[in-house]
């Protein structure tokens, strides 16, 4: 095929995927560009280009924060105790939901487990604020009325993180059945009817054909999750936590706003920033290949 | 205990645990709804938890006489359409195209595409670009920068790459163009992914905060989540500056917030169920490629 009719065939194409292009160039490529700052003394009147080298000194002085070790550990306290609680939970739903024989119960219940999903954080923030707030919040109103002293749910470390886990598991825990009801879907039913004629109970069934055959699914996500261990989230510890925990609320992601939004250090929220996008690559790709060699199975 | 008794005591157990688990995702909107219809008096004594007391709509008219309130809605609404209708353009534009195998550098725009997915400039050189674009303080900063999703440009080229090869090729032995082509024959065999991906964009522009927190400053520009978070936040701040016992009211009433709260969520409880039916095919192609 010569040029001209390669071109005549396949401009439209071009064309359609142009505008894309020049989005990912412009909104995705060009932050990277701006990723310099980390190693400038960033001046916003010279701009990016104008501003001087300073090498690795912003790096020293992030490093020599004591706040930045505080939200790095929040970072993977929150994510680690997260995967805890909420890993599980979608596992159990699952598996409960699976074994329902009721149609319409099943997907009544599946609507609306997946509801939490979209709901947005500032309003799951919004509704964790009038059940756990300290004077008006419900939970803490019927504790007073059984006569039982009210608990600091928002404004204290511990109940504060039990909030936090709590509001993870009700988000995400009906979403995530998604995937496992699906491998199970996939299971071969003579597998569990060969089992009933040999006489195995529910539990026996669910131990030996329903919780093997999602294994590798579970194994494939735990280590993905792990691999997204330093990325967080900006708006679900934002809005969830507040300055009264923030030795426990503040992670990286709110760490970088408050730094370099706030108080207009780009520099050093650059270098933040850049240090977790680099450690998070690390950790995806990391995960992913234990995932290859264990499971025979990742995302890349 | 024979085999059918233990059988009805596991699906009664079951039933029972999952009707839980429902009423669990359940009940914090019934307790906000419940709020949002009571009277000041019942709320501030604490007798509220899931049905209302001393019913009464003045939240909502409160909310629905509020010219700011309203003005933020409608902004939203146009927001979200807007950044929905541009979002599935530009996913479409670049999904297609990168479908052609015989298409000439396609393997670069596609690594150039996947690259973003794993690593991206950092909130800081992103606010910086947008900064220098001159668009804090304008619409557009809550709608360039999140145009296509790769994700969900993925799961589209994964959609589009299972349409049989036989119908495309047909049309273009007919004479169509590509673009005729995608016009009158992919499109409308792929409304179902398309529903899921406009439901995901819409969901993330509805419920976007971020970016409105760090590009705009201008309240007639608030969408409803700023609105609601600075709501809330305010609240937090009186509560907490009452728990160091300075003893102030609250600023706002209960019930205006948890009506704010319903009125934020409706539109997507609206949509959702129509399109529930198909984002589940559209999580399972994502999650295998994505």
């Amino acid at each position: 095929m010569s040029k001209a009719t390669y071109f005549r065939r396949y401009w439209q194409l071009y064309a359609l995927l142009s505008l894309p292009i020049i989005y990912f160039l412009i909104f995705r490529y060009g932050p990277m560009y701006g990723v310099q700052i980390a190693f400038k003394d960033f001046n916003l009147f010279q701009g990016i280009g104008g501003s001087e080298w300073i090498g690795f000194d912003a790096f020293r002085e992030v490093f020599g924060m004591r706040e930045f070790y505080t939200t790095l550990r929040n970072t993977f306290m929150l994510n680690f105790l997260d995967l805890l609680v909420s890993f599980p939970a979608p596992i159990i739903l699952a598996i409960m939901l699976f074994e329902i024989r009721s149609v319409w119960f099943k997907k009544i219940s599946q609507t609306i487990l997946y509801i939490p999903h979209f709901i947005s954080w500032v309003i799951i923030g919004g509704i964790v604020y009038q059940l756990f707030g300290n004077q008006s919040g419900m939970v803490n109103g019927v504790l007073e009325s059984l006569g039982l002293t009210p608990i600091p749910f928002l404004t204290e470390k511990n109940p504060w993180l039990i909030t936090y886990l709590f509001t993870g598991v009700w988000q995400s825990a009906g979403w995530g059945t998604i995937l496992y009801l699906a491998a199970l879907t996939g299971v071969n039913r003579e597998l569990f009817e060969a089992a009933e004629v040999d006489g195995a109970t529910r539990l026996k069934k669910i131990r030996y054909i329903t919780l093997p055959s999602i294994k590798p699914t579970i194994v494939t996500l735990l280590i993905l999750n792990l691999g997204k261990m330093v990325s967080i989230g900006f708006d679900r510890p934002y809005i969830i936590g507040n300055t009264a925990v923030r030795e426990y609320s503040d992670v990286l992601s709110t760490f970088v706003y408050r730094v370099g939004l706030e108080s207009g250090q780009y520099t050093l929220a650059t270098v933040v920033g850049l240090f977790q996008a680099v450690v998070g690559l690390v950790f995806i790709f990391g995960s992913n290949y234990i995932s290859k060699k264990v499971t025979g199975d990742g995302i890349l | 205990m024979s085999e059918r008794t233990s059988n009805r005591i596991f699906d009664i157990v079951n039933i029972t645990f999952v009707a839980l688990f429902v009423l669990f995702c359940l009940a914090p909107f019934l307790h906000v709804i419940a709020v949002s219809l009571s009277s000041n008096r019942a709320i501030t004594s604490g007798e509220v938890t899931i049905f209302p007391i001393e019913l009464n709509w003045n939240a909502y008219i409160n909310v629905f006489s509020n010219n700011a309130m309203i003005r933020s809605l409608v902004f939203t609404v146009i927001l979200t359409f807007a950044t929905t209708v541009l979002c599935m353009l530009f996913t479409v534009a670049a999904a297609y195209p990168l479908t052609k195998r015989k298409l000439k550098g396609r393997k670069f725009f596609m690594y150039l595409i996947v690259i973003t997915m794993f690593f991206s400039g950092g909130i800081i050189p992103e606010y910086l670009l947008i900064r220098d674009l001159h668009l804090i303080n304008s619409v557009w900063s809550l709608i360039l920068p999140g145009l296509v999703s790769p994700f969900n440009l993925i799961i589209l080229i994964s959609f589009f790459n299972n349409i049989p090869a036989s119908l495309e090729e047909s049309a273009e032995i007919d004479g169509s163009s590509h673009l005729r082509t995608l016009m009158s024959i992919i499109l409308p065999l792929s409304m179902p992914v398309m529903a899921t991906l406009a439901l995901f964009y819409a969901v993330g522009r509805w419920n976007g905060f971020q970016d409105s927190l760090m590009y705009i400053n201008n309240p007639d520009l608030y969408p409803l989540q700023l609105k609601l978070f600075q709501m809330v936040q305010n609240n937090m701040v009186s509560e907490l500056t009452q728990m160091e016992g300075a003893n102030r009211t609250p600023l706002t009433p209960e019930s205006l917030k948890a009506a704010t709260v319903i009125f934020a969520t409706v539109p997507i409880l609206a949509v959702y169920p129509w399109l529930q039916k198909y984002f589940v095919s559209g999580v399972m192609l994502g999650a295998v490629k994505g």
